[in-house]
């Protein structure tokens, strides 16, 4: 497939939004439980999201970059009974709509005590949290389903999709929340590369073992049956256009096997070597700049991964485009 | 219920594209038109096109056969294309099983070309939004035309013949008859889609002569043991006479 740069923007934008809202949660649950402290909670909750939120809502804004008629755009939630594109377009703003709250309860103290369970206080906002990273998890459902639901791109038919889209969204999520809190919450650094650490290794075991898989796969649809002739030799001769056509710009990438091969070593290298080596860094200095580069690297990488992900499928339809 | 598709004689197609150009100026001036070409008379031409011809060389020299292979949106019975509208653009009919496209509706987000496994779907670059094959939805059902004209354009512009338009689920039609009949066939049917289009292969006259084919066993004049008559022989013909 041709990648196109909205939707890798859309994606990674995505998970680093829904992964540092999750580090959020993580660490307020960690506090009502009496793990960690968190100095001036409010105000650190508060900012955290609206982060998040300038992500989502970057994230959305690439997406319209996609659409050919954006002014329709309204029209996307109808469908959400076949369509997980739909399912997505209605889950994205209701994400954004919780965790806004969310971000509004803490900032101006609007917090109160719901449950006391002995010691234990459940807060309203706790509980909204938890709504807003259920919401954040059906959405990583959602965004990776688009292309796991399709069954003959065999590249893209698998839960490891989901796994991936999932665990690189937590991993790039948690160390930013490593970067955020290393000035606003120190306290929550350590939780924070912990977890970062956890994703990325997580992360690397899932998208090597994809690689793997998808390095494996044997096409369903070969020349035969697309064109339906029982012959092991079937060579193109024609395409039906000479200047090329939305069959070939849409559903090739164009570029050479070592193109490919770099840009494939370069995000491995890029989202999972560097940052785990710069966090680790990071905890043994206590080093800020450790941590913001390992957040900038470990995005940079994330393009390049999502640029892949795209460029690897391979659609069948390419079968009918072999020669002009 | 009626599913309206063609089939293509892959046996007679001779390649010649009348049916892409017909299609191309029936739609481009009808309801799913424009469909916008780019650079026509420059360098890179390109536009959209609801149907091309492709061609394939099978087999290895000497023993090639070149076949011509028109494609174009399939209406299949399963369509993956549709479900995964998410504006509900992209429908299927019940009355007749033509895939089409809502035009006022269509985001162009390009999903549902990614989830059609043949590449029948293309964006119109003028419009901003998803284009395919409407079987001439919109001459089929015209009144105004004589019956016998009540055709897609490219079914009345082959010169083979090797394009039939009917109702695949009636058993009765020709359309139908040639698939059970003459081989018709799906294409990827590994992905269970169920096109409605069926293709015919190439189909080769042979006759297979054996000796006796050539030499009648009975031929009498074969027969070792036959003696010619000599002239005097009596003929049932002559002792009429006598």
């Amino acid at each position: 497939m041709h990648p196109a740069f909205s939707v890798i923007f859309l994606t990674t934008l995505l998970g680093l939004s829904q992964g540092l809202f999750t580090a959020l949660i993580t660490a307020q649950t960690y506090a009502s439980v009496e793990l960690v402290k968190v100095e001036q909670s409010s105000e650190f909750y508060a900012i955290g999201t609206l982060i998040s939120l300038v992500f989502l809502v970057s994230a959305l804004l690439a997406s319209f970059f996609h659409l050919g008629r954006p002014e329709r755009a309204w029209r996307t939630v109808s469908q959400w009974k076949t369509s997980w594109l739909s399912r997505e377009v209605i889950v994205l703003p209701s994400f954004g709509l919780v965790a806004f709250i969310y971000g509004l309860i803490h900032w101006f103290n609007l917090d109160i005590t719901l449950v006391h369970l002995g010691p234990l206080e459940i807060n309203l906002s706790l509980i909204v949290g938890i709504v807003a990273v259920l919401l954040s998890f059906t959405l990583f459902i959602c965004t990776a389903m688009i292309y796991a639901s399709m069954r003959f791109l065999q590249e893209w038919a698998t839960p490891l999709t989901l796994v991936n889209f999932a665990l690189l969204g937590l991993a790039s999520g948690f160390a930013l929340a490593t970067a955020y809190a290393f000035k606003s919450a120190p306290s929550l650094v350590n939780m924070f590369a912990g977890w970062a650490i956890i994703f990325t290794v997580l992360a690397m075991i899932t998208k090597v073992s994809s690689l793997i898989r998808n390095s494996l796969i044997k096409p369903k649809s070969t020349a035969s049956s697309a064109i339906g002739i029982r012959h092991s030799k079937i060579r193109q001769i024609a395409q039906g256009a000479m200047g090329g056509s939305y069959n070939t710009r849409e559903y090739f990438h164009g570029q050479s096997d070592g193109t490919m091969k770099a840009v494939k070593w370069g995000f491995l290298i890029l989202v999972f070597l560097v940052p785990l080596v710069l966090i680790t860094i990071g905890l043994l200095q206590h080093s800020y700049i450790a941590y913001i580069l390992a957040v900038a690297v470990q995005y940079v990488g994330l393009l390049l991964e999502r640029w892949f992900f795209f460029a690897q499928a391979k659609h069948p339809q390419n079968i009918y485009y072999q020669t002009v | 219920m009626t599913q309206l598709a063609l089939i293509i004689d892959l046996n007679v197609c001779v390649g010649c594209s009348a049916c892409v150009t017909s299609c191309k100026e029936w739609n481009t001036s009808g309801q799913a038109g424009p469909m916008t070409d780019f650079n026509a008379y420059s360098r890179d031409p390109t536009g959209t096109f609801f149907n091309r011809v492709q061609s394939y060389e099978i087999g290895e020299y000497p023993f090639t056969e070149v076949v011509h292979f028109p494609k174009s949106c399939l209406h299949c019975e399963e369509p993956p294309c549709v479900p995964v509208c998410p504006t509900g653009a992209s429908y299927k009919r019940k009355e007749d099983g033509i895939v089409l496209v809502d035009y006022d509706k269509c985001v162009g987000c390009k999903y549902c070309s990614w989830a059609c496994p043949y590449g029948a779907r293309e964006i119109d670059e003028n419009q901003k939004v998803m284009k395919k094959c409407t079987l001439c939805v919109d001459r089929i059902y015209d009144t105004s035309l004589p019956e016998s004209r009540r055709k897609p354009a490219c079914v009345l512009a082959c010169p083979t013949s090797a394009r039939i338009f009917g109702d695949v689920h009636d058993e009765h039609s020709e359309a139908s008859r040639l698939i059970r009949e003459e081989g018709g066939y799906q294409l990827m049917p590994e992905w269970g889609t169920n096109p409605a289009n069926h293709y015919l292969p190439r189909r080769k006259v042979r006759i297979d002569l054996q000796d006796d084919d050539l030499n009648r066993v009975e031929n009498p004049l074969k027969d070792e043991n036959f003696t010619k008559p000599s002239d005097d022989d009596l003929t049932l013909e002559d002792s009429s006479w006598i």
